[in-house]
């Protein structure tokens, strides 16, 4: 009997990232949520730059390789063109929460009807560990090697927190993937950020705190406990938003 | 004989996409080319289309590149500034060879500028537009007629070779009204089987993409996108000649600055000077075929631009510098007058082709 098998939605590419990384967790639940859709063959999605630029050779769908923080505009494109199409985005915090800042705040006012998958993990990656818009006040980085020092460099962007006070955006949930518990609301997150795009509720995003321990100088095993002990209390998970569940509670 | 309307030139650009089957707009407000968002806004939602008022240029273009990567006919427009933050966008639409017709609407600059006509994007669109190697088809329209011809012409060539083409206009072209016959023959769009559609799990997935860290594979792309550019210059060249069979003064003008320059020209006619006038119709690709001609027998050109002289150094690449080749301009927002262009035609006269 098998008990444990590669998603569909995935394709036999071996993956690029480093060992210990928590990429491959998520492309994993993404492509799972895929599966249980059924809708791989209608759906599109967007790749973004950084460490998941090749996220394009990893997925079974469609792909789109985007400029680097325009993932929500393109989507945006791609979504209005093909409205039966699903539409999802899979973007780190360089991309999403600084160059792209202005694309995601736009794409969620408008409440467009795409599913955003954030990966979190307070550094950029792809480039060799510089200080990204969410590495956490004190942070030795690359570019902060005597801790990011909120003084000079501001504070960290909390995503969720700062769409939440939008009144476009449909779902907001914060997640993250240190531990079995977490991958299974993690995946039952980004479900229903699939699923509220089947159902034409709008914009969902799923923030996931992940982990880089290659950039952030730590075991795989440490640094999935660095997201407990540091990354959780200064982005504490949960949903940040869910219009459709406050109507119904309303009732 | 059909009907003629008369219409603004950015209404008449706008409607032209329409007729070509253009359903997607993205766009956002710069004088003097918000009429064009301004008239989609008022049709696109009627015919089942999109218009939507992008965040920023730079969003537009990437809301341009998600819908021509599913296949669609899509376009944006902007002026000189907007088209600076569009660059990033023309640039991975060049590399991942998407179509699009992109419209700028010139005002003067650098910077923020004015908002009067201006011809000083040339460089920025005729030499790539951002990083890299790449090309875009640049078409410049001498007429609201045109304005919409090309139009019609640049959603076909854009998805004949799979990349953009941009309408050059100056400020003038966009403003003025004329008569314009809007009746076309659309040929069927190509099928487009790279377009990401979803697989219908019907096919292997299709990949829109401009990266390629493979050195020798990134050469290869290069080399075939450049081949695929030289087919392009040989077919898709256009220009328009006037009273050049037997000229001795020639002059190179596009848009605003043509229709002034052939005043110029009737008038040095009267006065008895063999003028003539080459009008690029493509900017890119150049008509260096007629410059080089042209070279060959008469005396000297003027290049009469509303810049400090871009086109220039096409005409004396493409004449070789054989004759002297002297620039007529004003820029700012500033338009050469008749006069002054007929000054220049007898100036050159005078000086008979001297170097």
């Amino acid at each position: 009997m098998v008990v444990f098998e590669k998603p569909y939605a995935l394709t036999d590419v071996p993956m690029h990232y480093c060992p210990g990384c928590t990429h491959g967790i998520v492309h994993r639940l993404v492509a799972e949520v895929i599966d249980e859709l059924g809708i791989e063959g209608r759906t599109v999605g967007i790749a973004p730059v950084g460490c998941s630029v090749m996220a394009y050779n990893y997925f079974n769908c469609d792909m789109i390789e985007a400029a680097h923080g325009r993932a929500p505009a393109v989507a945006t494109g791609v979504k209005r063109a093909e409205p039966e199409n699903i539409v999802f985005t899979y973007q780190g915090d360089g991309d999403l929460a600084s160059i792209g800042t202005a694309e995601t705040v736009h794409a969620a006012a408008r409440n467009e009807n795409i599913t955003i998958i954030f990966i979190n993990n307070a550094i950029y990656g792809m480039t060799g560990g510089q200080m990204a818009p969410t590495s956490l006040p004190g942070q030795i980085t690359q570019t902060s090697p005597y801790g990011r020092d909120v003084t000079q460099c501001g504070f960290p962007v909390k995503v969720c927190e700062m769409l939440s006070e939008l009144d476009g955006p449909e779902y907001l949930e914060r997640v993250a993937v240190n531990n079995v518990k977490n991958v299974k609301n993690a995946k039952k997150a980004i479900k229903k950020a699939f699923q509220n795009q089947l159902d034409g509720k709008g914009f969902s995003l799923v923030e996931v705190l992940s982990s880089c321990p290659t950039n952030w100088g730590l075991t795989p095993q440490n640094a999935l406990k660095w997201i407990d002990e540091k990354m959780i209390p200064y982005y504490p998970l949960g949903v940040y938003k869910d219009r459709s569940a406050a109507k119904e509670d309303t009732k | 004989m059909s009907d003629k309307v008369l219409m603004k030139g950015n209404e008449a650009l706008a409607e032209a996409a329409i007729i070509a089957s253009c359903r997607h707009y993205f766009g956002y407000p710069i004088t003097p080319q918000t009429e064009v968002a301004a008239y989609m806004a008022k049709r696109m939602p009627k015919i089942g289309g999109t218009f939507l008022q992008a965040e920023s240029e730079i969003a537009a273009i990437n809301m341009v590149y998600g819908v021509s990567s599913t296949g669609h006919r899509v376009m944006t427009s902007s002026s000189s500034p907007g088209i600076s933050l569009k660059g990033e966008g023309l640039s991975y639409m060049a590399g991942a060879d998407l179509p699009a017709l992109v419209v700028n609407v010139q005002r003067g600059g650098p910077g923020l500028g004015g908002i009067q006509p201006s011809q000083s994007d040339y460089f920025q669109a005729t030499k790539g537009g951002a990083h890299g190697d790449f090309h875009m088809i640049v078409m410049a329209p001498a007429s609201v007629q045109e304005m919409a011809d090309l139009t019609v012409k640049g959603f076909e060539l854009a998805d004949k070779y799979r990349m953009t083409a941009m309408i050059l206009a100056d400020g003038t072209m966009g403003q003025m009204m004329e008569p314009v016959s809007l009746e076309y023959d659309i040929k069927p769009m190509p099928e487009k089987p790279w377009a990401t559609t979803g697989t219908k799990m019907q096919r292997g997935h299709n990949i829109i993409n401009s990266l390629s860290l493979v050195p020798e594979e990134l050469e290869r792309l290069n080399f075939e996108r450049y081949k695929k550019y030289e087919q392009i210059e040989e077919n898709e060249t256009l220009y328009e000649e006037y009273m050049m069979d037997d000229a001795e003064i020639c002059i190179a003008a596009f848009g605003i600055a043509a229709r002034v320059s052939k005043n110029a020209v009737n008038e040095a006619r009267r006065q008895g000077i063999k003028a003539g006038l080459i009008r690029p119709i493509t900017l890119w690709p150049f008509p260096s075929a007629p410059f080089k001609k042209a070279s060959e027998r008469v005396k000297s050109f003027i290049s009469v631009e509303l810049s400090m002289g871009q086109m220039i150094e096409d005409v004396r690449l493409a004449t070789e510098c054989r004759v002297p080749v002297t620039l007529c301009n004003r820029v700012g927002g500033m338009i050469p007058s008749p006069e002054m262009v007929l000054e220049a035609i007898k100036e050159a006269a005078k000086n008979g082709g001297a170097r």
